[in-house]
This record gives C-alpha cells, sequence and structure tokens, in this order.
C-alpha cells in the first residue's frame, strides 16, 4: 500500500462522489429546467412573445410586481424597525416575538391563506365591520400584500439583526458627541451599514413574492384581469388543460427569479467588501 | 458584515439565517434615552413594532385556534378520523420521509464535494442548488409535469414501463425533493468547512479506511448542522402545496396529501375538516421550529 496507490483511490473515490453529485443536481434541477425552456421555446419565439403577452399574462405579471413592490415598501420600514429593537431594546414581547419571527418560514402557504380568510374573510366579524366600511381585503389587492407581508416577514428582520448586532457602538457615539441629531446619525452612520443588509432581504423578499402562491390563491382566488397573480395564472392555465399557455409567464418567472439570484450574489460580495 | 449576507444557515425558504443573532439580549442600553422626546419618539416606534407583529403575525394565528374551537373539538377531531384526512396525512408523512431519505443521501454527498473539491464549473452548480428557494413553486411543478408528462422526456419512457409519474404520488415524491433540495447540503457546506480536514486525515493515518472515517469521523463532527438540514428540510416537505397541488391534478383521496386536503376541504366549505388540519400542521410547524432552535444552541455551545 504504497502512497500513490492511495492517492489514486482517494482521486477515483472523489470522483465518484462528484459524478453522483452532478447527477442528483443535473436530473432535479437542470433537467426539469432545460425541459421548460426546450417546450417554451419550441414553437418559435414569435409565439412565445404572443403567448406571454395575452392580456391575462401580462395583467398577472404586472399585479404581481406592483403587490411584491407594495410589499417591499412596507417591509423593508417594518423589517429594519423590528430588527432594531429586537437588538437594541428590551421590551415585553421581546423574547416571543424572537421565537415567532421565523413561524411564516414554518407554516404552511395555504394555511396562511387559510388563517387570513379566517380573520379577514366576509364571514369574520373583522371582515364585516371593513367591508362595512368600504375595505375589502380577502379577495382583493389588501388581501395579496397582507400575504405576502406574512409569507416575507422574516427576511428583513433575520438579514438586518446581525449586522446591528456586530455594529460598532463607538462610532455612533462619537457621532453624537461630536453634535449629530438622532436623525443625522441614523442616516449617516447606521443606514449605510445596514443598507447591503436591507437590500438582500428586500431581494429575497421579492424573489418570495415573485414566486409566491398558497397563501396568495386562497386570499385573492383566481379572478382573471382582477387578482390574478402570475403564479395563480400559470396554474389557472394548467388546471384548465391549456399548458401551453402558461410557457410565457413560466419563463419570465424563471428568468426573474435566476436574476434575483445573481443580484443577491453580488450582494453579498458587496457585504463581503464592506467588511474588509 | 458577512454573517448577514452570507448564506449560510437558511431558513425553511431560503432567508439567511443568523445562528448568532438568535436569541442574545442586548448588552447594554444605547444612546437612545438620551433625551426625553427622543424616549417618546422611542416609544411610539416600539409601540408600532409590536402592534404591526401583533396584528400581522399574531392574530392570524389566533384567528385559526378560535376557528377551530368555534367549530367545535369534537367536530375538528371527527374530520381528521376520516379515511380521506388519514389517508392524506400519511401520504405527507411518506412523501416527507421519501424526500427526506433522497435529500440527505445525495445532498451530503453533494456537500462533500462542494466543501472539498475543486473543479470547472462549481459556481453553477452552487448557482443551481440555490434555484429551488427561488423558483415559484407553481412552476417547479409544471416543469415536472412537462419532463415527466406522458409526453415528456423522461416521462415517455415510465410510461412505456407503465409507470405512472405525474398526477400521481412519484410526481408528489419528485415535486417535494425538488423543493426541498437545497436544505441538506447548505448546511452542511459552512460546517464542513469550518471542521477542516485534520481529524480526517489523522485517522486514515491511523489506518481507517474512507468509509470508518466518514462514518467515526466526519458525519460526528457535522451531526448537528445535518440535523438542522433535515429538519428544515421536513418542515418544507410537511407544507409544501403549490408544487404537489400542480402535479397531482388533485384526484381526491388518490394524490392528496395534508396541503391539498387542506385546500380540498375549505374549497368544499367543510371548515372544520380544513381548520383542525391547518391547526395539526401549523402545530407541528412550531414544534419544528423549536427543535431548530435547539439544535441551534448546541451548535453554538459545541462551536464555544
Amino acid at each position: 500500500m504504497n502512497r500513490s496507490w492511495r492517492r489514486r483511490t482517494t482521486d477515483g473515490s472523489q470522483l465518484t462522489l462528484r459524478g453522483i453529485g452532478l447527477g442528483y443536481i443535473g436530473l432535479f434541477v437542470a433537467l426539469p429546467i432545460i425541459a421548460l425552456g426546450a417546450r417554451a421555446f419550441a414553437g418559435g419565439l414569435p409565439r412565445l412573445w404572443e403567448n406571454l403577452t395575452q392580456p391575462e399574462a401580462l395583467f398577472s405579471l404586472r399585479l404581481t410586481v406592483i403587490m411584491a413592490g407594495a410589499m417591499i415598501l412596507i417591509n423593508v420600514v417594518m423589517g429594519t424597525l423590528t430588527a432594531w429593537f429586537l437588538v437594541r431594546h428590551r421590551f415585553p414581547l421581546r423574547g416571543l416575538m424572537n421565537a415567532l419571527i421565523d413561524l411564516p418560514f414554518a407554516i404552511p402557504t395555504n394555511v396562511t391563506g387559510l388563517m387570513l380568510v379566517v380573520l379577514y374573510g366576509p364571514q369574520s366579524s373583522i371582515g364585516s365591520f371593513l367591508s362595512a366600511g368600504g375595505v375589502e381585503v380577502i379577495y382583493a389587492k389588501p388581501g395579496i400584500v397582507l400575504a405576502l407581508l406574512f409569507v416575507t416577514f422574516p427576511f428583513v428582520v433575520r438579514a438586518v439583526q446581525p449586522v446591528l448586532l456586530e455594529l460598532d457602538r463607538d462610532v455612533e457615539e462619537a457621532a453624537s458627541t461630536l453634535g449629530a441629531g438622532r436623525l443625522a446619525v441614523f442616516r449617516k452612520v447606521i443606514l449605510p451599514s445596514l443598507l447591503p443588509a436591507i437590500l438582500t432581504g428586500a431581494a429575497l423578499s421579492f424573489s418570495r413574492a415573485l414566486g409566491e402562491f398558497g397563501s396568495v390563491v386562497m386570499v385573492a382566488g383566481n379572478i382573471p384581469l382582477r387578482t390574478q397573480v402570475a403564479p395563480v395564472f400559470v396554474y389557472g392555465e394548467i388546471e384548465s388543460d391549456n399548458p401551453e399557455g402558461a410557457l410565457g409567464v413560466s419563463v419570465v418567472l424563471l428568468v426573474g427569479s435566476l436574476v434575483v439570484l445573481i443580484l443577491l450574489n453580488l450582494l453579498q460580495r458587496l457585504g463581503r467588501r464592506q467588511d474588509e | 458584515m458577512s454573517s448577514a449576507v452570507s448564506m449560510s444557515g437558511s431558513g425553511v425558504n431560503g432567508s439567511p439565517q443568523p445562528r448568532a443573532a438568535r436569541g442574545a439580549p442586548p448588552t447594554r442600553r444605547g444612546f437612545t434615552s438620551a433625551s426625553r422626546e427622543g424616549r417618546w419618539g422611542t416609544r411610539i416606534l416600539l409601540g408600532v413594532v409590536i402592534v404591526w407583529f401583533a396584528v400581522l403575525i399574531l392574530a392570524p394565528i389566533a384567528a385559526l385556534v378560535w376557528g377551530t374551537c368555534d367549530a367545535g373539538l369534537g367536530a375538528a377531531l371527527a374530520a381528521l378520523r376520516t379515511p380521506t384526512a388519514r389517508e392524506a396525512f400519511n401520504l405527507t408523512i411518506g412523501v416527507t420521509i421519501a424526500a427526506v431519505l433522497i435529500n440527505t443521501f445525495f445532498g451530503v454527498v453533494l456537500a462533500l464535494v462542494l466543501a472539498r473539491q475543486r473543479f470547472g464549473g462549481k459556481l453553477l452548480l452552487e448557482g443551481l442548488i440555490d434555484l429551488p428557494f427561488s423558483v415559484s413553486p407553481v412552476v417547479a411543478g409544471f416543469m415536472f409535469i412537462i419532463l415527466f408528462g406522458p409526453q415528456g422526456w423522461l416521462g415517455r419512457w415510465f410510461e412505456a414501463g407503465g409507470i405512472r409519474v405525474v398526477f400521481a404520488v412519484p410526481g408528489i415524491v419528485l415535486a417535494t425533493i425538488f423543493v426541498t433540495l437545497p436544505f441538506v447540503t447548505r448546511e452542511l457546506v459552512p460546517v464542513l468547512r469550518e471542521c477542516g480536514l485534520e481529524q480526517e486525515e489523522a485517522a486514515r493515518t491511523l489506518g481507517a479506511n474512507g468509509w470508518q472515517t466518514f462514518w467515526r469521523v466526519t458525519v460526528p463532527s457535522v451531526r448537528w448542522g445535518l440535523g438542522y438540514g433535515i429538519t428544515l428540510t421536513v418542515a418544507r416537505a410537511l407544507g409544501e402545496f403549490g408544487a404537489v397541488l400542480v402535479v397531482s391534478g388533485s384526484i381526491i383521496g388518490k394524490t392528496q396529501t395534508a396541503t391539498l386536503f387542506i385546500h380540498q376541504e375549505f374549497t368544499d366549505f367543510h371548515y372544520e375538516g380544513a381548520f383542525a388540519a391547518s391547526l395539526v400542521l401549523a402545530v407541528v410547524s412550531f414544534c419544528l421550529l423549536v427543535a431548530m432552535e435547539l439544535i441551534q444552541k448546541r451548535m453554538q455551545q459545541e462551536r464555544s
């Protein structure tokens, strides 16, 4: 059993492992994506374009982006604030809050949807109170934003929290000693160091909102040109035996998640560079 | 800073979950209590945060609990005892076990490859691993219908062999494997990198073969990371809805998982069944969350 023999065997087993790993990803991730792409472009680009520009498809994509945008605006502010208080303050409910932050990740999406329907639906007292005031939540757009807010709640909080923990307090104290107001300290000292983390949280939230289905379909239903977001549109087309109609929107959603993934990677590098 | 944006320690849906951040108490009061009006501003903001959390997260959960109790606990239990409900939960458990077994085996292999080997195209591979987190579950299900449907590249072969994949249990298993694929690998890679190769090399020098080294040295040193990855896989597999719905074609009873059962009951206005099953899944997910918390504590302890 000399040295060179052993080296060769480890190389062999390494190659086997690599082969198994690549085969696994190839079969379960790469091949399904290639199959979708091949099917989408099989009829030629004009067909796909036509497919994508049907009014319902375009509407669903636009609605998805608008709803995701509304969610991000709220989530970035509330998520950063929540992280701030969790890290810098003691208050009642803090332990409970910290423990339950991740719950939206663990709860099945359609259970989330069901909970929101129970709470705000036409049969609930809150729902009937709101609709008497002219505000419809369920089967309407506010319901979609609410569902997205629920399922993405942890992203910004969990991205910002560790950065806040590691933030050097001395710089803040120095700034305030030098006469900077609280707002100035926040804007000029704290916010710049939090920004990559906030953007990461926002990108993760956006990616999730692009694809979210279970909670939204329960809350908003499947009303074309009114509450039908892109994943629900895709589901509707498949369900009504017209999978071809879902190809264009599916490809856009897939490319969208790829772009966000690349963006996240860049953000990660930016964060690392700032660290050095 | 890097810990915030690093993707290690992923949540059920791929969020960064900083291990160090959780549960760490604020060490000292900051400058925030400096001025009187500042204190009031802080209090108002804190009030907003608490109300927001209560309305957004706590109220829906309370509504589910209240809804189940309102429909009557007896009715809830009866709804869970029906054959359809039982079959649905059994299928969910079976699918979860299958997804955990497959993703753990291949996930460990893949993690070893990513942590220990250098080769061209590794970046692309890492990107592909993350993709199931960001792809819409509906699109994921759709991809499997295309690939494994009767006319699909692979479905054709299965069809010729008389095996139904799509609109049947194998399709549900495939879709669940896809959506839970990244967890084990992504939890293991950083842990493997951290524990390094020294102990394994020592074991080898002492005459252990590759297999012995793996089971007696590698596995014990990454066991908590592995446990965490598996817990995340279980949580997501139990609760997956969109991908499974698309792939199953929801044929009642035959290919119904617990989440599909909830959907069915809800659309049929059988609210007791939908509420009861939802509450069961919510409680299970909460328990898994607690398990994750405990595992993270152990990991931190062992690190320090």
